[in-house]
């Protein structure tokens, strides 16, 4: 066990929001066709009003801090506010697209000891790339930005969201992460809108497209082990926390409002009305977020992959119910193992297996 | 014996949870807990007070540990930390040392 998941065992003892996830802005120079966000300005906080909500997290014992957005650079505020998050000690992490980064705004980043860039591309050709960002020369922008952090040594990691429409070049954007000398990290997770418009999905790939990334051993290491039947589910994983958000994390919106995750869009209070130790500790939304167990799952308890799906819990309640069953990770975990999900099952979701998802092959007579 | 003046580095992050103090390096990402006694150094390191001070005023009397046996077990815990850059180490006072991390828990 790391040193740091064990602080973060330590931290859900303690109930402390170890890691937190502000979004300082849903303003982007982006309209990326998969996003889930609205991207007017409907009123965010202010510097003074985020500073304070710092000092509030830094009292509460939060000692990981991710800023993005929409596109934190739109701030004209922003690096003043990593100053401060640094005056205060958090380890921080800020997401961006990467298009208004340049030499100055990558020294600043790394003078303020900023731990990690990650930076949305979606392909390693500007006609793709582009075609979804729907900003003409972003890619160029892009790479350009990550070129500058570079030399000033700073870590950062690509992050690939994939869909249909950029699914044949994953290949060559990680060559291309590898040609710039950063991480490459794939996600084929797309999120409903927040305001529950699910029309997005219809960009995800398909499920039987699924099983080529998850058998990908630059992607996955051994895909043996990641792609096997899972194992029978033992007490200490029924008797387990289905997912950290709410336990020891948690997300703030630009409007100040506190949610128990980024994909879980619940609003347990807002800080404008309330301090953060107030809706941290007695928010009824947190309280039912945190009793539950896997083994209160409604459908999820008695499925075999209950131990090992990446079921999303906020996603579950964006299908009607935060103890029910999220599909697409019931997808994911079908298409990486071979094996249906409980409710696959109970609702006729499951295809009829394909040459590629046999386990385990028959010798021929 | 010459005098030790320590102060924590820019680049790293802290907190304090539960008692324990969590530094991580932002230039390399490692990664360190700190239990109360070296907590209580580490809090102290601002740079112009000297390592003897900080171990006689800030260790010995909170966690009943002779004076000589803290100070060459802090010097051991100083050489770590000032090997992985968290922790600058100088026989002259250090100036504009970071804040200490905030006190949480």
């Amino acid at each position: 066990m790391s040193l740091l998941h064990e602080m973060n065992e330590k931290a859900q003892r303690h109930g402390i929001p170890l890691s937190v996830h502000i979004d300082v802005t849903y303003r982007c120079n982006e309209r990326c066709e998969h996003c889930y966000l609205d991207h007017e300005d409907h009123g965010e906080m202010t510097t003074a009003e985020i500073k304070g909500i710092l000092d509030q997290l830094a009292a509460a014992g939060t000692f990981l801090l991710t800023f993005s957005g929409g596109e934190v650079f739109l701030r004209r505020d922003f690096l003043e506010i990593v100053a401060y998050a640094r005056k205060l000690l958090f380890n921080v992490k800020v997401k961006t697209n990467g298009v208004m980064i340049r030499e100055f705004q990558a020294q600043e980043l790394w003078r303020l000891g900023v731990e990690q860039i990650q930076i949305s591309v979606y392909s390693h050709r500007p006609e793709v790339h582009d075609a979804i960002t729907k900003l003409p020369g972003s890619l160029t922008k892009t790479i350009r930005a990550i070129r500058f952090l570079r030399e000033q040594g700073l870590k950062v990691t690509i992050a690939n969201v994939l869909m249909k429409n950029n699914f044949d070049d994953y290949k060559g954007t990680q060559a291309l992460a590898h040609d710039l000398g950063v991480v490459y990290g794939l996600d084929p997770t797309i999120t409903p809108k927040m305001d529950g418009d699910r029309s997005v999905l219809d960009l995800g790939v398909a499920g039987s497209m699924l099983p080529v990334v998850f058998h990908d051993e630059t992607l996955v290491g051994d895909a043996a082990a990641y792609c096997a039947p899972p194992p029978a589910p033992g007490e200490d994983v029924m008797n387990g926390i289905p997912c950290s958000a709410g336990h020891t994390s948690c997300y703030i919106t630009p409007y100040a409002e506190v949610f128990p995750c980024v994909q879980f869009p619940i609003v347990c209070g807002n800080l404008r009305q309330q301090t953060f130790e107030d809706i941290w500790r007695n928010a009824p939304q947190f309280r039912e977020v945190r009793s539950i167990r896997a083994r209160d799952l409604t459908t999820c308890s008695s499925c075999s992959h209950v131990g090992t799906c990446s079921r999303c819990p906020g996603q579950a309640y964006m299908e009607g119910d935060m103890r029910g069953p999220s599909t697409s990770d019931c997808e994911k975990s079908y298409y990486r193992t071979g094996i249906p999900s409980e409710n696959m099952l109970r609702r006729g979701l499951a295809p009829p297996p394909s040459v590629g998802l046999v386990q385990i092959a028959p010798a021929p007579a | 014996m010459s005098v030790i003046y320590i102060a924590r580095s820019s680049a790293i992050a802290s907190r304090v949870l539960a008692g324990e103090t969590m530094v991580m390096s932002v230039l390399d990402s490692t990664f360190f807990t700190l239990n109360e006694v070296a907590s209580a150094i580490w809090q102290a390191a601002d740079g112009v007070t000297p390592l003897e001070e900080i171990v006689t005023r800030n260790v010995c009397p909170k966690f009943d540990i002779p004076q000589q046996e803290a100070f060459i077990d802090a010097q051991g815990f100083v050489r770590e930390l000032s090997a992985h850059g968290i922790l600058h180490v100088s026989d002259r006072p250090i100036p504009e040392a970071v804040p200490a991390a905030s006190e949480a828990r």
